[in-house]
């Protein structure tokens, strides 16, 4: 069952993120709404699966990398939802749902094994580190597709020329601002969840100082880079093309920290 | 004989014709009325709509004869003008059926106005229409082709891009600056001179929400004068260079022989506004901004040249969308032309059907003559047992015929038809 719900959420993922780049090209109404709808109905089944491997282990998904992949993408569904509810950026979903799709599609290869952590207050821990954590990453996510989407405004506004994607996207204040509020939101809930994770670690090691250096660094990168463009902005008005390149450059680190840190 | 469906249309435009000739040619409202009749006199003209803008006047017509209703138009307009045919021969074009049809379909999609996809000439070709119609010179043909042009002109603007771009120089700038700002209504825009075309930029971008308009100028009196119009409020020349970090929105045309803002100034501007981000619009010959000024960071600066290449892009732009509305409106055309097909089939089958129902009362009749004997309910049964076959006879005949009319040989079907039914004997 469980995985008759995966392989629909991975085609249905596939066919939203398809219908979102096909409507940034084309434009036709229709495109964009079943896009939408089948997004829809993608984390519906998503969450399914999820509940179902939870039922199967007895815990959320938070502790073997398919789990968290898995999550990961869901997450960013529902953030990519309230983001559209609020904004309405039309051609947000083509910067983000292929994301979405790839992430989960990862998911697919990994190990379905289940982990062997079953002590109640390291448990405990890590669900609270790990879903902190993932809803920050989701937030740095969705703020990588409006970054994205500002460096492309910018560079036509910039020189002068206005290509198609001119008269698609937004203003650059919304996509600047868009980048300022998942960022307010993404990188305190990191933060935490990067303490809380110490935390759980002691639990489990009892030593605060044997972390794995090629794990840990890149994490202490990635809170760095998103440390700089938060108060960046707050102190010294660190707006626009700079914020968004940190943005992505943020986004890319993760990227690369979670293979490093989960694997 | 039957009747054909024929549609004609005769006019001149702004391609064919210069204004001199145009602005003599103009019908306006009362103009309008009083040819209404005089048109419908023509024997050979049975409905018809007069178009008059400054771009163009035409006539639409549903007429028996083309050709001498297409003679017969332009005679009309020569003596309502009091002008020579000879003098307007040159200007005329005219159009029959599909060209006549494709002409107004692409007229009142904007694909023939000067300035492509403008959004006038829509409510133009309504006016005239409604006009038309309420003085009962219009009928079923025309009043279906208007009602088509209208909603395809709706289905172009909505399924191509022909009206998306801008194409005036300060329409462009509002849209750059739409692009730069979420939203216009808390921004302020600062006027550097009172040149017109700044005055006109600005207006536009208060049309779009802006509130707060400062406007200086090397002559005070002049400053003052455009922020009162503006509902704004005047700054000093001298101290405006310490007042550009309050502006979002900076459009300058005076005509100082050198920069007047440069890289400089700017960059303390934009310090002082923590980066938040300025639109520069030079519309100034020579230049009133240091061209370096676009390098700094959420700094963007427009000249002239740069909104001429937008608007002309853009135009290219409209161009290419009207070849999208063309092919839209080449489907609309031969869907219409079926329409006005099926029409030509009508009489033809009301000939039969009556033909057919001459013959059956004649032959009902003079049988129940030769049975006298039965009742009066059995005659009615025998009545409606007859036209019950006619109908079932030629219901089949009747569909194909009205589909086939609608093809390229539907001519052939009706003529073979009506000679196998002996209808024009």
């Amino acid at each position: 069952m469980a995985n008759i719900t995966f392989n629909t959420t991975l085609l249905i993922y596939l066919i939203s993120a398809l219908g979102y780049s096909l409507y940034l090209v084309y434009r036709m109404p229709l495109v964009k709404s079943i896009s939408l709808v089948s997004l829809g109905i993608g984390l519906f089944s998503h969450t399914i699966t999820i509940c179902l491997r939870s039922i199967e282990t007895g815990h959320g998904p938070y502790t073997t990398g398919f789990e968290i992949t898995s999550f990961f993408s869901w997450v960013i569904v529902i953030i990519f939802f309230i983001t559209e509810w609020k904004y309405k950026i039309k051609d947000l979903g083509a910067f983000i749902i292929p994301v979405v799709f790839l992430i989960f599609l990862y998911s697919a290869f990994q190990s379905r094994d289940h982990s062997l952590i079953d002590e109640s207050t390291t448990m405990f821990w890590l669900t609270i580190h790990r879903t902190l954590s993932i809803i920050g990453y989701a937030a740095f996510a969705i703020g990588f597709g409006g970054a994205l989407m500002y460096l492309i405004q910018e560079n036509q506004v910039k020189n002068k020329k206005l290509g198609v994607m001119y008269f698609r996207m937004p203003s650059l204040e919304v996509l600047d601002n868009l980048n300022h509020k998942v960022i307010a939101i993404g990188f305190p809930l990191f933060t935490l969840g990067f303490m809380t994770g110490s935390i759980w670690n002691i639990k489990t090691d009892e030593s605060l100082f044997s972390w794995d250096a090629l794990r840990t660094w890149p994490l202490i990168v990635v809170w760095l880079i998103y440390c700089g463009i938060f108060f960046g902005r707050l102190l010294v008005g660190w707006r626009g093309k700079k914020a968004a390149q940190g943005a992505i450059l943020g986004f890319v680190t993760i990227i690369v920290s979670y293979f490093l840190h989960v694997v | 004989m039957m009747s054909e469906i024929n549609l004609i249309l005769v006019g001149v435009n702004h391609k064919t014709t210069p204004v001199e000739i145009r602005e003599k040619l103009a019908f306006t409202k009362g103009k309008i009325e009083e040819s209404i009749d005089r048109l419908l006199n023509y024997p050979d003209i049975i409905e018809h709509t007069i178009l008059s803008t400054c771009n163009r006047v035409e006539i639409y017509a549903r007429a028996n004869c083309q050709d001498s209703a297409i003679k017969s138009i332009k005679q009309f307009i020569c003596d309502f003008h009091e002008l020579s045919p000879v003098e307007l021969e040159d200007h005329f074009y005219s159009y029959k059926n599909k060209e006549a049809v494709e002409h107004l379909f692409r007229v009142s999609s904007s694909l023939d106005s000067m300035i492509l996809g403008e959004a006038q000439i829509l409510g133009q070709v309504k006016d005239a229409y409604s006009l038309a119609r309420d003085l009962r010179s219009t009928g079923l043909v025309l009043n279906q082709l208007f009602e088509k042009a209208f909603s395809i002109a709706k289905k172009v603007r909505e399924e191509t891009g022909i009206a998306e771009r801008c194409v005036s120089i300060s329409s462009a700038a509002v849209e750059l600056a739409q692009k730069i700002f979420d939203g216009l209504e808390n921004h302020t825009v600062m006027l550097v001179g009172t040149g017109e075309m700044a005055e006109l930029a600005a207006k536009h971008l208060i049309s779009y929400g802006v509130k707060t308009v400062y406007v200086t100028s090397r002559k005070y009196e002049r400053a003052a004068n455009l922020a009162r119009t503006l509902n704004g409020s005047a700054l000093d020349f001298e101290g405006f260079k310490s007042e550009l970090h309050r502006a979002d929105i900076v459009i300058t045309s005076t005509s100082a022989s050198s920069f007047i803002i440069k890289k400089e100034m700017v960059e303390k501007a934009i310090y002082e506004r923590k980066n938040k981000p300025i639109f520069f619009i030079d519309i100034a010959v020579p230049r009133d901004i240091e061209p370096d000024v676009n390098d700094l960071e959420n700094v963007y600066l427009y000249d002239i040249d740069d909104l001429h290449v937008v608007v002309s892009a853009n135009m290219k732009e409209r161009e290419k969308e009207a070849e999208n509305a063309m092919n839209l409106i080449s489907h609309e055309v031969t869907k219409f032309n079926n329409w006005i097909g099926s029409l030509d089939a009508v009489p033809t089958i009301i000939e039969i059907r009556k033909k057919a129902e001459n013959i059956c009362k004649l032959e009902m009749e003079r049988t129940l003559k030769k049975i006298p004997h039965i009742s009066k309910d059995d005659k009615e049964l025998l009545r409606q047992m007859s036209t019950s076959m006619i109908n079932k006879i030629l219901h089949k005949p009747t569909i194909k015929l009205k589909q086939k009319t609608q093809s390229e040989d539907g001519h052939i079907y009706l003529k073979a038809i009506r000679h196998l039914f002996h209808l024009d004997d």
